[in-house]
């Protein structure tokens, strides 16, 4: 019941970045050389008929936004490729960048063609740097055989790219924080309007996406929309890389197609639970999401079918927990997680993980307040509705899912 | 223009695309809750209070979201009550409570909103029993004008864009993150250790607590107490106009003799008006203007009576030093001279005067403590209250102020004209400053002495006007961001004017980080006219014709820019740097 495969991965292992001969012996560049040979609007119209979301977690449809983006002129817009993957128990940006850095820049350059963009910048994040060698290589690389620069191929595009490593901060994987970010200012997300799409860095008009969106674009484009529509549902086209980890058999980053069970990822490709253990939840899109005890399991990875549940896919992490785990434990590490990383901006979020991390210490001493079910969670009610960022919003996910799902293991035996 | 029409609690509305919810409520009286909010300030939404319901289970800031035709908002909503709640009671969950001993006590924006919601720390239970301490840096208390609360900072930022984006100081940044994140100098320094100009326009824009000017009340009701001090007052031109707001009164409303009563009810012993200095300065300062223009002096020469603007200029531009006029303030005129000419003639020694200021102003704390304002360790003027002080002065003494009978200063400085009045408003210095300069140099009337080009609070204005030969070429400049603009002209070696004034607060003294707090540009125009109204009404509208001012020239002073004058009236600056 595997079933791994190789479309946005097919690059992988089989030439050695920054070789740009090895890439082309595979079919690289073809993408680009395609896309130059069309119109923006046709590149446009290709990218929106392959259905393809954002992959960075909040899955707005790529065609849509270039197409917004390729309405906004300018001397000057920027291109942004968010490889700040700060998602706890995600890393599929890094394997892409590690094995594929050509894949990924040949998809900023094609979305530049379809954008008008004139300046590429890859964020990446400060505990992958790294890779920041080999990005730059490639690119050095790109730039001599004329797939970066000025005349791309010989015709009109000019684009450039460089890489701006960041400082470690988790909210700059947020568009407009990592914008700040570059600008030299703490990351912080900024108010919205105006938007990025209009005004986002330096004021200038901006595209910000997720590695993987890169990836996607350069192998629907390669191959066509219809290869990339074959995999998946009617409603989530394509395939979707899984950073699958935490107490399974065998970790890793997979590429599936939409409507693969969280089954087939655990049981399947993961090969089960370790140590022969049985599941007590599984954690999906990385710290910022719920956890889904084993009646989930049977549920396709699908946009519809998580969208029904009220759940999000996120960044594609499948963070698998055994059945040693305590859960205040778990909720504890995920409260702590974002009481460090919050930015402190807004109210919710920085005096929510506050108060949140106080429940959770009475209630794991055993020495909870009457009050403290009930609080904690109107705490983090108001922090998922009241946040300004989706940091903030999402913080508290893991926390209400628990509670949704199992309210005995929280609330019971704490000093109640 | 392009209008959207919505719905906001099933009441419909047309507003103009770009409009935000809150700004479209407000037009039909709906009042969403606000805190971060300011009208004179950019939107920040970053205290989440205003929240609206805006569709299902979907809730938007009703500051920063934009009207969208056929929208329907939701003010009053379960989730919107029940979030709101939430979001107040995080914000008093690390908020130091003692609203009793707050200085902001019953005019403070969250505790409004406390009461609106219903709710106090008993009901919270968000902290456990003994674990009350708030977390937060101890309070800034090292300076002589301002003290900020760290326990009482809700971290909206209000502070940071007037300190940043009006003053042009930066003092104020928002750093670190998380539980840590905080409103503070660079580095954590104390606001002594910085070039803080202590405006006070962090404390006029601070929706609680957490900012406020260092109170002298109680020296004074220890002066007052005291048997063998002499304790005289001055009132300064911009306090009358505004003191009025404290007791329920319509902005820039007149209330001068009212202070005068309630001050001799409160016990000082004589009651006197800085309008008085203030003439004394024009005079001066008019005569310096005068001899700089005579003698190739350096030009423009620019103002010095606006504490909060020379230390700006003492800090960030030192190089302006020789373009200031070395006159003293009027508050710092009024208290070298009560140690002086008034010590002589009451027979009084001055050690045993004791000299209160009441000023719209925070910074004027600061200059009454600088060396150069302090002869042979006596100050010339002992302690300075803000108009809100006053006002809790007032309060306190029991006094009901709006029914108190007006009562007039007493003599020699009492005596004062409309020329002193306005220098309480950006350009009144200016105004009253050409209406004295042009007679003096053309020993002729003034034939308008109404310049209504000075006047308003547009951030610079300029004008020029006729004496004699020379055409004079003045601007003004309120608010010290504009400030910056004039001095940043004047270090390039092209400006074009004779005479510069700079109020470091916007709007001028009326705008002064010691006013009533909850100020907006409406309430500033309000104070404005107030000011207009009473120099109006003055007899006596030019500073050189003030009898008692001339008196003062023949018994003491001997002429303007005389040795005495000079010893007396006039100070020097130093580079902060």
């Amino acid at each position: 019941m595997k079933k791994e495969m190789a479309l946005i991965t097919e690059n992988f292992l089989r030439y050695g970045p920054p070789d740009t001969a090895g890439y082309l012996e595979i079919g690289g560049f073809t993408g680009l050389e395609k896309a130059l040979a069309g119109s923006p609007e046709e590149l446009v119209r290709t990218i929106e008929a392959s259905g393809l979301r954002g992959r960075g977690g909040a899955a707005y449809p790529t065609g849509k936004k270039m197409r917004q983006s390729a309405a906004y002129e300018g001397d000057t817009k920027y291109l942004i490729c968010n490889a700040d993957e700060g998602e706890p128990g995600t890393f599929k940006d890094r394997e892409l960048l590690e094995k594929d850095p050509l894949g990924v820049l040949e998809g900023m350059v094609i979305a530049a063609h379809g954008v008008g963009a004139t300046q590429g910048i890859l964020y990446l994040r400060e505990e992958y740097s790294h890779l920041l060698g080999l990005l730059e290589d490639s690119l050095a690389a790109m730039r001599q055989d004329g797939y970066l620069g000025r005349g791309i191929l010989g015709g009109p595009l000019d684009f450039d790219i460089t890489v701006f490593v960041g400082a470690g901060a988790y909210i700059c994987g947020e568009g407009t924080s990592l914008i700040e970010s570059i600008e030299g200012k703490p990351g912080r997300p900024r108010n919205k309007p105006p938007y990025t799409k209009a005004q986002g860095l330096f004021m200038k008009p901006t595209l910000v996406s997720n590695v993987e969106t890169f990836s996607g674009i350069t192998a629907i484009v390669r191959h066509g929309a219809e290869v990339f529509t074959g995999y998946g549902t009617p409603m989530s086209p394509g395939t979707k890389l899984i950073s699958l980890c935490g107490n399974v058999n065998r970790p890793g980053t997979y590429e599936v197609p939409f409507g693969t069970t969280l089954e087939e990822i655990v049981m399947g490709i993961g090969e089960g639970v370790a140590g022969g253990r049985a599941l007590k939840f599984v954690q999906i899109g990385g710290i910022s999401g719920p956890l889904l005890p084993k009646e989930f399991l049977k549920m396709p990875l699908s946009y519809e079918a998580f969208e029904k549940e009220g759940l999000s896919i996120g960044s594609g992490a499948v963070l698998v927990v055994d059945e040693t785990t305590d859960i205040l434990d778990f909720l504890d590490a995920v409260a702590a997680f974002f009481k460090h990383e919050s930015c402190g901006k807004c109210t919710p979020c920085r005096e929510g993980n506050r108060q949140i991390m106080n429940i959770l210490k009475r209630m794991r001493e055993g020495v909870a307040l009457p009050s403290d079910p009930e609080n904690i969670q109107r705490i983090a009610n108001t922090m998922k509705y009241a946040s300004f960022c989706g940091l903030g919003k999402t913080a508290p996910t893991a926390l209400l899912s628990a509670v949704r799902y199992c309210p005995e293991e929280i609330f019971t035996r704490r000093g109640l | 223009m392009d209008f959207v029409n919505l719905t906001i609690d099933q009441v419909a509305v047309t507003v103009p695309r770009g409009t935000t919810i809150l700004e479209a409520a407000r037009k039909i009286n709906i009042n969403i809750p606000t805190l971060c909010h300011h009208p004179d300030q950019k939107v920040k939404a970053n205290c989440r209070i205003c929240l609206v319901e805006t569709g299902e289970d979907q809730l938007d800031t009703a500051c920063s979201t934009q009207v969208r035709e056929g929208m329907k908002v939701l003010t009053t909503s379960k989730l919107v009550r029940e979030t709101q709640k939430g979001v107040l009671e995080l914000i008093l969950a690390n908020h130091d409570q003692d609203c009793l001993k707050c200085i902001r006590n019953g005019n403070c924006e969250l505790q409004d909103l406390c009461e609106r919601f219903a709710i106090s720390r008993g009901d919270l239970g968000l902290i456990a029993p003994g674990d009350v301490t708030v977390d937060a840096r101890p309070k800034d208390l090292f300076n002589p004008a301002i003290v900020r609360d760290y326990g009482k900072c809700i971290k909206c930022n209000r502070c940071v864009e007037v300190c940043r984006e009006v003053q042009d100081a930066g003092i104020l940044s928002a750093a670190f993150r998380s539980t840590d994140y905080t409103i503070q100098p660079a580095y954590g320094r104390t606001l002594d250790a910085t070039l803080c100009t202590y405006c006070g326009q962090c404390i006029a824009v601070c929706p609680v607590g957490a900012i406020y000017e260092k109170t002298e009340t109680d020296r004074v009701w220890e002066a007052l107490d005291r048997e063998d001090l002499h304790v005289i007052v001055q009132v300064a031109p911009a306090v009358r106009v505004t003191l009025g707001e404290e007791f329920g009164c319509e902005p820039g409303t007149p209330v001068t003799q009212k202070i005068v009563a309630a001050l001799r009810r409160i016990g000082f012993d004589r009651v006197y008006d800085t309008d008085f200095t203030a003439d004394l300065t024009i005079i001066e300062e008019g005569y310096e203007l005068i001899d700089r223009i005579r003698h190739q002096g350096t030009l423009p020469m620019i103002t010095s009576c606006s504490p909060g603007w020379i230390n700006y200029m003492e800090g960030f531009f030192p190089e302006m030093i020789p373009h200031v006029s070395t006159c003293k303030s009027p508050q710092q005129m009024f208290g070298a001279l009560s140690k002086t000419y008034y010590a002589d003639k009451t027979q009084i020694p001055p050690s045993k005067i004791f000299t209160v200021s009441i000023m719209p102003c925070t910074a004027k704390k600061f200059e009454a403590k600088r060396e150069e304002m302090v002869q042979k360790g006596i100050p010339d003027v002992d302690a300075v209250l803000t108009t809100r002080e006053l006002a809790k002065l007032i309060k306190v003494a029991g006094i009901d102020f709006n029914r108190l009978q007006g009562e007039e200063f007493d003599a020699p400085f009492g005596m004062t004209t409309g020329a002193g009045v306005i220098f309480g408003a950006s350009g009144g210095v200016m105004e009253a400053a050409l209406r004295t300069v042009y007679e003096v140099l053309t020993k002729e009337e003034m034939p308008q002495i109404n310049l209504y080009a000075l006047r308003g609070t547009e951030g610079i204005k300029v004008s020029s006007l006729q004496i004699g030969d020379l055409e004079v070429k003045v601007a003004v400049a309120n608010g010290l961001k504009n400030a910056r603009q004039l001095v940043e002209e004047v270090k390039a070696g092209d400006s074009p004017y004779h005479f510069i004034e700079i109020m470091g607060c916007p709007g001028g003294c009326l705008g002064g980080g010691g006013q009533p707090i909850n100020t907006d540009l409406k309430i500033k125009e309000a104070r404005m006219k107030g000011i207009y109204q009473v120099d109006q009404t003055m007899a006596i509208r030019k500073s050189h014709e003030n009898p008692r001012i001339k008196e003062l020239y023949e018994e003491f002073l001997k002429e303007p820019n005389s040795p005495v004058a000079h010893r007396i009236l006039h100070t020097h600056y130093q580079s902060r740097e």
